[in-house]
């Protein structure tokens, strides 16, 4: 099933739009270019024979020691009962004042809100074109990303040693 | 102001800029009907609602954290304190989807398999009975509460006789059990079924055909199947909207094929399609479902896959879970939604890379600002109800 849709998104989309499909997991991982995220996000959403309109879960990944981050879109099509695994990766050096960009989808599934600031609070990950990317679980002043395998915990908080 | 602040200082002006006739109104964290230590900041317009703003984290525990520092069984303590009503099918969840990387989800005894899924049903019970209780506070009725809360002491008491905890189980380990059934368990089990089933149609009595409840509940924020998929709210939600969705059969995981159950879906009785009334009748519906489930397996394990001397459940349990760098996201039908968990592995160790839990009270929480909008402050306290939240799964 994942050829055909790669198939498809070649087609429609562009060649350029999938950089490679993972195997070697139990649910083969379709990796695609951030670029065209969000055009290839409604295109599965809207297309006959995809129909993925329910995103259950958005994870980001640390792949320390290597310089790269993945954040991973799990899909599934209520009509079809299907699912599918979407994968955008990227490069980033890990300073806290660049982080890894990543276009929103919370525009096409409304479950992105949330799922993405999660991602950024905890992981730091930016989305571009979020309509209202704060913290969610941690308090607005909080310094750092602590999901990434980097992080230290800081010595104090608002001047209360807490180690 | 850098870009990634930016969200941050727009709410900020946003609840500066409110108009003289607006208020602000902070329900919560300490309110008893956010079902926990949940905020929600009201912008209000009188008794309207004209914006609501969750805020979540009060009881950030670090789920994520700790699973990527110990190993998997080790984890399992962790998943039942997400969503701490319904512990075993969080353990029963994450377990599954160990096994499934292992690949020994084929080999497991029938025996072990009608055992988790007997305990995953009492405490899928035991949830709703709780959705279904609080639920009246929320609206006013104090005795539905009383009663559903003496039944479910009766699970409470057979789930602490199997496994030793009252709530936090850590019976369902990976490749078995921690521990058979005690004897004698299916013959209380039994009569605890026959019992709870005329005290379901007291229920129904009680509550559900209640003209108070119903018109404080039907027509009440009604949500339409689009929206309710398009903000990926699962479970109760999602097929209160008429969406005949769950997991159990969907995905088939278990011994689920095996067993005969109806799927509930709202139908607009009282009123509109997908409204609070509809979310409170799925629940009641799904338990009566349940139980059906606990009787069939209850039957099997008493003539088809009998205790025996040499039966050991935890047979297969692993030593050391030795898996290789993969990554794998198994999802599973708790009471509240679809529960996911994403695993990402290391190669050589024991302890994953990241583990991502998906909580469905999370998803289905987000909702609430959308139906929330426009509304009377008392009839968002009933929309908050029926969403039927779990702090200790939002903020995980």
């Amino acid at each position: 099933m994942i050829t055909k849709i790669k198939d498809l998104i070649i087609t429609h989309i562009s060649e350029q739009a999938i950089v490679r499909i993972e195997e070697e997991h139990l649910q083969p991982t379709l990796v695609v270019d951030a670029d065209n995220l969000v055009k290839i996000a409604y295109f599965l959403r809207d297309t006959e024979g995809c129909y993925f309109d329910f995103l259950s879960n958005i994870s980001a990944v640390d792949y320390h020691p290597d310089n790269r981050f993945a954040v991973v879109y799990h899909l599934a099509s209520i009509p079809y009962q299907t699912q599918l695994i979407l994968k955008v990766e990227m490069e980033n050096d890990r300073r806290l004042d660049s982080l890894p960009e990543v276009p929103s989808v919370a525009a096409v599934w409304r479950t992105a809100d949330w799922h993405e600031r999660e991602a950024f609070d905890l992981m730091g990950i930016f989305f571009t074109g979020h309509p209202d990317l704060r913290r969610i679980l941690l308090p607005d002043d909080w310094q750092g990303y602590p999901l990434r395998k980097d992080y230290e915990d800081a010595e104090t908080y608002h001047g209360i040693a807490i180690k | 102001m850098t870009p990634y602040t930016e969200g941050l200082e727009n709410y900020k002006k946003k609840i500066a800029a409110i108009t003289p006739q607006e208020m602000v109104i902070n329900m919560g964290p300490q309110h008893p009907s956010t079902h926990g230590v949940l905020r929600l900041e009201l912008i209000t317009d009188g008794e309207v609602v004209r914006e609501v703003i969750p805020h979540l984290g009060y009881l950030h525990r670090c789920f994520d954290k700790h699973a990527e520092s110990l190993n998997y069984g080790k984890t399992i303590p962790f998943t039942d304190r997400l969503d701490y009503l319904s512990s075993m099918n969080n353990s029963h969840a994450f377990v599954m989807g160990v096994e499934r990387m292992l690949k020994i989800e084929n080999k497991l005894p029938k025996r072990v398999e009608y055992i988790r899924v007997l305990v995953c049903e009492l405490n899928r019970i035991a949830s709703h009975l709780i959705a279904i209780g609080t639920y009246g506070i929320d609206i006013g009725a104090f005795t539905p509460f009383m009663w559903c809360f003496r039944d479910r002491e009766h699970i409470m008491n057979m789930l602490e006789w199997a496994s030793g905890s009252r709530m936090l189980y850590n019976y369902i380990w990976i490749g078995g059990l921690f521990y058979d059934l005690p004897v004698g368990f299916e013959s209380r089990c039994q009569e605890f079924v026959d019992y709870f089933k005329p005290k379901l149609v007291e229920l129904d009595d009680l509550l559900s055909n209640n003209q108070i409840f119903i018109s404080r509940t039907a027509n009440i924020g009604a949500l339409p199947a689009d929206v309710a998929i398009n903000y990926g709210c699962s479970g109760p939600m999602l097929r209160a909207s008429g969406i005949k969705w769950d997991l159990r059969r969907v995905d088939g995981y278990s011994v689920y094929p095996e067993l005969d159950f109806e799927i509930p879906i709202g139908k607009g009785e009282m009123g509109t399609l997908g409204d609070c009334w509809d979310r409170y009748k799925v629940r009641v519906d799904e338990v009566k479902e349940s139980v059906k489930i606990i009787e069939q397996c209850l039957q099997r394990l008493q003539l088809d896959y009998k205790r025996t001397p040499d039966f050991d459940p935890r047979g297969l349990v692993p030593k050391k879970v030795n898996l290789k760098a993969q990554e794998y996201y198994i999802r599973a039908e708790n009471p509240k939604g679809e529960l996911g968990f994403h695993f990402v592995t290391q190669e050589k160790t024991d302890v994953p890379r990241r583990v991502k839990a998906r909580g469905p009270s999370f998803n289905n929480l987000s909702v609430l600002p959308e139906l929330g909008k426009g509304q009377l402050i008392a009839d968002l306290i009933a929309i908050l109800g029926s969403i039927d939240i779990v702090l200790g799964e939002v903020d995980r």
